[in-house]
Order: C-alpha cells, then sequence, then structure tokens
C-alpha cells in the first residue's frame, strides 16, 4: 500500500438491472463500480504527479474487512474534499481507451483503460490514471478587472491520428489543445551538449559520437500545444471538434467562433446573437455541437428551448438557420417557470447524425432531425419536481445544467439528476431505470438495485421520498463509452466508472 | 409554510404553494390573503420579490452568470405583464394599505409617494414604465423577507435597508391611506423621506426631488445592466423604455402604481454594501427604533400635508 489513501478506488460488482441491449436476453447484468477519490487540500502542494505514482488498491481482489476499512477512509477524505475537487467534466475518447475528466480547480485527470491481460481477464475494462496536468490556471484580466476561474467547463478529445492524444480542454474563457504522448527513450550522446544538457566548450570536443536512444522509465508528458484565446467575450458553454478534424467550434453565452486547430490567432464568428441594446436580451445560447458526419452542419440550443441546426455553406455567418426545433408549449402545464425549466442545458447529436438529444429542466427529448415541430421522443427525468419547481427557482437548483449522453448504438439514453441519481432509458423497449451513484450504499459485489422515488403519500420499502431527496448531490455529467457498455458518472467530487458485466 | 385554507391557483400546473409564501412575516401573509381572498397573487408577489433579489445580487457579481440572469428577467417580465393585465395592483395596494403591519404599509406608503414621482417623471420623460420600480421592489422585499428563512446572504445584505423603510412605512399609517393621498402631497416631497432624514426633507423639497429621479434611471440601468459585461453602463432610457414597450398603454395608470408599489430607498449596490459594512450591527433594532421614531415622523407629515 501507498501513502494514505487520498486516492484510492474499489472494484465492485453490482446488478444494474440494465436494460441494456447488447447483453443478450438476460435483464440482469452485472457491473463493475470503480470508485476515485480527489486529493484532500493537504496534498495539493504537487497533486500532478503525485496522482500518477499511485497505484489503485483494487479492492475486488481483498476481503471485505479490508473493505470497510478503507470505506472508512473514504469517509474521513471527504470531509477534505474542497470545491477545486469537484468534477466539471468528463468524457471518453472515441476508441474509449482513455476517460478524462475536468475539475473546477483546473485539472484534468486522465484514465486509461488496463490492458487485457490473460491471467485476470475479468480484470479489463479497469480504468487507472494516466495522466494528470493542470489545464487552467486562475487569471485576472485587468483591463476588465475580473477574475478568470481555471475551472474546466468542457473536454472534446480528437480523434487519434497517430501515437498521440490530443484534446481540448476549456474554462470560461480559453480553449487549450493539450498533447499527451508517451516516452520510454530518451536521446544520449550529444556533440555539442553534456548529459545535464548544458552546451560544451568547443575547444574539448576531440571527437565526434553518434547519439543514441536510451530506454527509460515510461513517461506520459502533457505539452500545451496550442492557446486558443480572446476571442470569448462571455462564458464558453461547449466546445465541439468538427468530422473534418481540422476545425472546432467554441460556444458562449452570445457567439459561436469557428477555429482552425492550428491557428490560434483569429477565429471565425459565425453565431451572434447579441443584441445591439443588451437591455433587449431574452435569450441566449446554452450549448453548440457539430453534426457527426456532416462538416457544414452543427446545432446550437437556446435558453428559450428551441434548437437550431445552421449550414455553414449557405453563408459565412449562420444567424439565418436551416432548421428549427421547437416544441408548442402545452397551455395546461404553463406557468412561470415554463421558460425556466424548458431552457436547454445540453444538446447531442446522435452517433448515426439521425437524431438531436437535448436536456432540459425535467426532460430529455429526442428530435429527429426530419422534425422539426415536435420531439420524436420524451422522457421525464424527474418528474415528481414539478410540484417544487418554486423551491427549486429559491434555492437555484432550477438553474443546475444537466448533460445528456448517447450510448454507443444511439439505443439507450442516460442523464442525471438530484441525489446522487441518475437515469437511462431505453428508447426500444421504453423502460426506465434509475441508478444511484453513492458510496454509502454500494458496497463491493453488491447489487446495485434500481432506485425509486416515490410520489404519492405511502412510501413503499426501499422507495425514497420526493421530500428527503438531497438537491446537494447533482449528477451533472455522465459520459458513456463509444462502443461499449461502460458509463463513466461524476457525481461532486468522486467518479465512480460502471461496466457491463463481460461475462 | 402557507396559511390554511388559501386556495392554489397553480393546482393545474401541478404547482406546490409557492414556497415562498413563507418569506412574508405571518401577519402579513394572511392579511394580504384575507383581503385578496387569493394565494395566487400572493405567490406571484412573493416570485416577483425574490426574482428581483436574485437579479440584484447577480448584478453583484462582476460577470454573472448571463443565462440565469435573462431567465430571471424574463420570469419578472412575465410577472409584470400578468400583473399589469389583471389589474391585481389596485386590490393589492388598498389591501396593504389596511393591512396592520409595519412591513405592509411600508409598501402602501411607496406606492403613494412614488406615484408623486412618476408624475414627476412623465413630465420630464416620456416614457412611461421605468425599471426603476422593478430594481426598487427589491428593497421593499427585504422588509417581507425579514425574520425569514432565506439565505443568510441575502438577509445580511439587505437588512441594514429596512430603517428606512420602516420609517417611511410609518409614516402612512396615522393618515389613513387614500387616493386622496397623492393630491395632498403634490409637492413631491414625500418620497424625500424615503431616503434622507426627514427633516431635511422638509426643506429641501424640488431640489432633492430632482436627484431622486436621476438616481433611479441610474438603479434601473444597473439592474439590466447585469447581462453587459464589457460595457457596464448601457443606455439607460431606450432600454428601460423597451423592456416594458409591451405592456399596453393602457394600464399606464396601474403600472405607475405597479413601480411604485415597489419603490424603496435609492441604493445602488455599492452604496448597499457600504451600507452592510457600517450599519450591519444596527439591523435587530431596527424595528424598536422605527417604533419610538414614530411620533417624530408623525409630527413630520403633519407638517408636509400641512403646508
Amino acid at each position: 500500500m501507498h501513502e494514505p489513501c487520498w486516492w484510492s478506488s474499489c472494484c465492485e460488482r453490482a446488478d444494474f438491472k440494465l436494460l441494456l441491449s447488447g447483453g443478450g436476453s438476460s435483464e440482469r447484468h452485472i457491473c463493475s463500480l470503480w470508485l476515485l477519490k480527489s486529493q484532500p487540500p493537504g496534498s495539493m502542494g504537487g497533486p500532478v504527479c503525485r496522482l500518477q505514482d499511485s497505484e489503485p488498491a483494487n479492492l475486488s481482489m481483498e476481503e471485505e474487512s479490508d473493505t470497510r476499512k478503507i470505506n472508512n477512509s473514504f469517509l474521513r477524505d471527504h470531509n477534505y474534499a474542497t470545491e477545486a475537487d469537484i468534477i466539471s467534466t468528463v468524457e471518453f475518447n472515441s476508441s474509449g481507451e482513455l476517460l478524462a475528466t475536468g475539475d473546477k480547480g483546473g485539472r484534468v485527470v486522465v484514465f486509461q483503460r488496463e490492458q487485457e491481460s490473460k491471467s485476470q481477464p475479468q480484470r479489463r475494462g479497469e480504468y487507472n490514471v494516466y495522466s494528470t496536468f493542470q489545464s487552467h490556471e486562475p487569471e485576472f484580466d485587468y483591463l476588465k478587472s475580473l477574475e478568470i476561474e481555471e475551472k474546466i467547463n468542457k473536454i472534446k478529445w480528437l480523434p487519434q491520428q497517430n501515437a498521440a492524444y490530443f484534446l481540448l480542454s476549456t474554462n470560461d474563457k480559453t480553449v487549450k489543445l493539450w498533447k499527451i504522448s508517451e516516452r520510454d527513450k530518451r536521446p544520449e550522446g550529444y556533440n555539442l551538449k553534456d548529459e545535464d544538457g548544458r552546451i560544451r566548450n568547443p575547444s574539448t570536443i576531440t571527437s565526434l559520437r553518434v547519439p543514441v536512444l536510451q530506454p527509460m522509465d515510461l513517461m506520459v508528458e502533457a505539452t500545451a500545444r496550442r492557446v486558443f484565446s480572446n476571442a470569448h467575450t462571455y462564458h464558453i458553454n461547449s466546445i465541439s471538434v468538427n468530422s473534418d478534424l481540422q476545425t472546432f467550434i467554441s460556444t458562449d453565452d452570445l457567439r459561436v467562433n469557428l477555429w482552425n486547430l492550428e491557428i490560434t490567432d483569429r477565429s471565425f464568428n459565425i453565431v451572434d446573437i447579441k443584441p445591439a441594446n443588451m437591455e433587449e436580451l431574452t435569450e441566449v445560447i446554452t450549448s453548440a455541437e457539430f453534426h457527426p458526419q456532416q462538416c457544414h452542419t452543427f446545432a446550437y440550443s437556446s435558453s428559450k428551448g428551441s434548437i437550431r441546426l445552421c449550414d455553414m455553406r449557405q453563408a459565412a455567418l449562420c444567424d439565418k438557420h436551416c432548421k428549427y426545433f421547437e416544441e408548442p408549449e402545452d397551455p395546461s402545464t404553463r406557468s412561470f417557470f415554463s421558460e425556466i425549466i424548458s431552457s436547454i442545458s445540453d444538446v447531442k447529436f446522435s452517433h448515426n447524425g439521425r437524431y438531436l438529444m437535448t436536456r432540459d429542466y425535467l426532460t430529455v427529448k429526442v428530435w429527429d432531425l426530419q422534425m422539426e415541430n415536435k420531439p420524436l421522443e420524451t422522457y421525464q427525468v424527474h418528474d415528481y419536481l414539478r410540484g417544487k419547481l418554486c423551491s427549486l427557482y429559491e434555492n437555484d437548483c432550477i438553474f443546475d445544467k444537466f448533460e445528456c449522453v448517447w450510448n454507443g448504438s444511439d439505443s439507450v439514453i442516460m442523464t442525471g439528476s438530484y441525489n446522487n441519481f441518475f437515469r437511462m432509458f431505453d428508447r426500444n423497449t421504453k423502460r426506465d431505470v434509475t441508478l444511484e451513484a453513492s458510496r454509502e450504499n454500494s458496497k463491493p459485489r453488491a447489487i446495485l438495485k434500481p432506485r425509486k422515488v416515490c410520489v404519492g403519500g405511502k412510501r413503499r420499502k426501499d422507495e425514497i421520498s420526493v421530500d428527503s431527496l438531497d438537491f446537494s448531490k447533482k449528477i451533472l455529467h455522465t459520459t458513456w463509452h463509444p462502443h461499449e457498455n461502460i458509463i463513466a458518472v461524476a457525481a461532486t467530487n468522486n467518479l465512480y466508472i460502471f461496466q457491463d458485466k463481460v461475462n | 409554510m402557507f396559511p390554511k385554507g388559501t386556495k392554489r391557483k397553480f393546482s393545474d400546473s401541478g404547482e406546490e404553494p409557492v414556497s415562498s409564501g413563507d418569506q412574508s412575516p405571518p401577519a402579513a401573509s394572511s392579511a394580504v390573503a384575507r383581503t385578496l381572498s387569493s394565494s395566487y397573487s400572493l405567490q406571484r408577489q412573493s416570485l416577483l420579490d425574490m426574482s428581483l433579489i436574485k437579479l440584484q445580487l447577480c448584478h453583484m457579481l462582476v460577470e454573472p452568470n448571463l443565462c440565469r440572469s435573462v431567465l430571471i428577467a424574463n420570469t419578472v417580465r412575465q410577472i409584470q405583464e400578468e400583473m399589469t393585465q389583471d389589474g391585481t395592483w389596485q386590490i393589492m395596494t388598498q389591501a396593504l394599505a389596511a393591512a396592520q403591519c409595519p412591513a405592509d404599509r411600508l409598501v402602501a406608503t411607496e406606492v403613494l409617494c412614488r406615484q408623486t414621482d412618476a408624475a414627476a417623471q412623465a413630465g420630464q420623460s416620456p416614457k412611461p414604465f421605468s425599471v426603476v420600480g422593478l430594481e426598487e421592489g427589491y428593497h421593499s422585499e427585504e422588509v417581507v423577507m425579514e425574520g425569514d428563512v432565506e439565505t443568510e446572504v441575502t438577509m445580511s445584505t439587505l437588512s441594514p435597508v429596512s430603517p428606512q423603510l420602516s420609517s417611511a412605512s410609518y409614516l402612512a399609517g396615522p393618515f389613513g391611506m387614500g387616493p386622496c393621498w397623492e393630491e395632498e402631497e403634490e409637492d413631491g416631497e414625500c418620497e424625500e423621506d424615503e431616503e434622507e432624514d426627514s427633516e431635511e426633507c422638509v426643506s429641501e423639497g424640488e431640489e432633492g426631488d430632482r436627484d431622486h429621479l436621476s438616481e433611479d434611471s441610474r438603479t434601473g440601468e444597473q439592474v439590466f445592466g447585469t447581462f453587459e459585461i464589457k460595457h457596464p453602463a448601457p443606455p439607460p432610457d431606450p432600454a428601460l423604455e423597451e423592456l416594458f414597450s409591451d405592456v399596453d398603454p393602457s394600464y399606464y395608470d396601474l403600472d405607475t402604481v405597479l413601480t411604485g408599489m415597489q419603490a424603496a430607498p435609492k441604493m445602488g449596490p455599492y452604496d448597499l454594501l457600504e451600507s452592510l459594512s457600517s450599519h450591519g450591527p444596527t439591523t435587530l433594532s431596527s424595528s424598536s427604533s422605527c417604533r419610538s421614531d414614530l411620533n417624530e415622523l408623525d409630527h413630520i407629515m403633519e407638517i408636509i400635508v400641512g403646508s
């Protein structure tokens, strides 16, 4: 064992009772659960490299009694969790081999999936820390006299093209392109430099030699390759890499900018909804994404619950949309909160590019790109909150920005809720499940039970009443492996990775 | 949480009785509810108050969450529109005038005082509706909220204003509020009482009134200026006008009442912060000190009205 468990993980078996269609006829799937702890502030001095050194304790290999001990350490550590440790984004790369998280402290932690080993085939799927780096630092804008938070708002991976991995990370104002590469050799025997890199005195050089590459311990390096700054007046809420692999868009509250990945000193403004007079502002852009295949198409969502599809071939400035998706308001459910709860917090194209998924406060909707007047499917995420909207407005929860994700085959969608609950909806069977990402309720090898929130008067056993939901524990960020049934769920400062059992 | 026997108008939408109903002191809520026999109006009022506080707090941040600010501002506009259209304001003002508790009187007073102000304003500028009222509603809200469990930040920030408000409210009490009130104080000195020492008010008259107006427009900007990051001081008047341009002009008077309803001492966010630091400790004693000032204020009012 290494030093105190400021970072540990446990592997647990759990039963999703998941609706994933991939697992054959059985509706029960064993899942493994990983738990990651963020480091307490005491270790803040050198958090970046220490994470790499730590070997996660594999609790699945240990006895039950030992597990309890380690769980206690989790509880202790929990008190140390700081604001900076709160996970603010989580994202699989296009192969699913890597998983990146960003936090409010500006750090990016990259996990790598353990390679399959013949001796322990069941361990396939575990993710270990691969690289950790400080992506953004807190800054101060002296001209505007305001602080720029280091919080990572979004991470997007670029499709892998060589041995190195590239990702884009963004805070409120600045997007950075990071290269993550491995190095296990170093050159030795330079003629003009000595082993420490100092220039040698030419007079002492009497013979020439051929430099050689010597093996060394594997090192994972993260280097900032590009910094895309000074293009956003408002807060960047999303970034999206184009399928042409050359451009990406960054979106703030009022504008969408198009960048070339190679060029940092200029970007093209392709959407601008800023009114000449800011007093007239009634709508903001909440998210934008490129179409997965058509490099000229992108969609953006608004705080009024609509989605606009734009075609960049039509004009340089895409102020005119080519499609406008909006559902007419139901007068029977109209209230003062109608607009707030219809504000879209996330928009995602399906992998096949046929559908759009949007998340608003109470529902997830799937839209067919060919049908603009109403969504194809609407799923209630936590309809029991409909009667609590005023309290949720009062405590500001109504402004929480929940994200949503597709599974690899676009047949299941997932999104978060409160009380560390997250929801999955099977689009084919129309079945849904509520699961909980919680340390307290997940013992090693235990079955992860579906949770139920009781709406009516009588609460049955195992049900949670609406009034006892913890609104400070919210799952805003989740991600789904692009090909397999592996999901990562960020619950405040904990990351849970659930895996559909292979065997 | 909510007075028993009040009906929910939000029932079709499944809305719970507004939880913010418990923000008003019991006396206030029951009185209003009794008079209006409508919890819906009360809910709407608390929602409005809550939204205005949120907007103001948004503005205190250098770079607020724009999406949130816009959604709250839209909610305020929606409420305002509905209130002006269904005419609940008149009933409300009468109810408040009749009510016994200081918080209610306060609002009533503000309405009437502001009435004069609005008249003066109409003379100066063509714009009928001002955001000023919105902004200031936030101050009067503060009194209504007193003693409640709202967030500590809100309470601690706001409470220092209350002594002034309460004193203003007491002005109204002895005079038996009525429509004639506004005529009586045509000279527009009444609003002076809100922001300045009452004695000075008597002597300063119109000059102070002008200051007052200019301050109004400034504060109005500030609320919706929240959206502007690059240029913290947006052009004021056309914007304010625009904000309420969709309101039917036939409701002009109602709206004046409405904005007046929300009136309270003029303070910018920074003033507010200052007062927080300087007057913080006086908060608790505010109500008792107001009571002791009551007689004096009565006397002053007699002078004003008599003149």
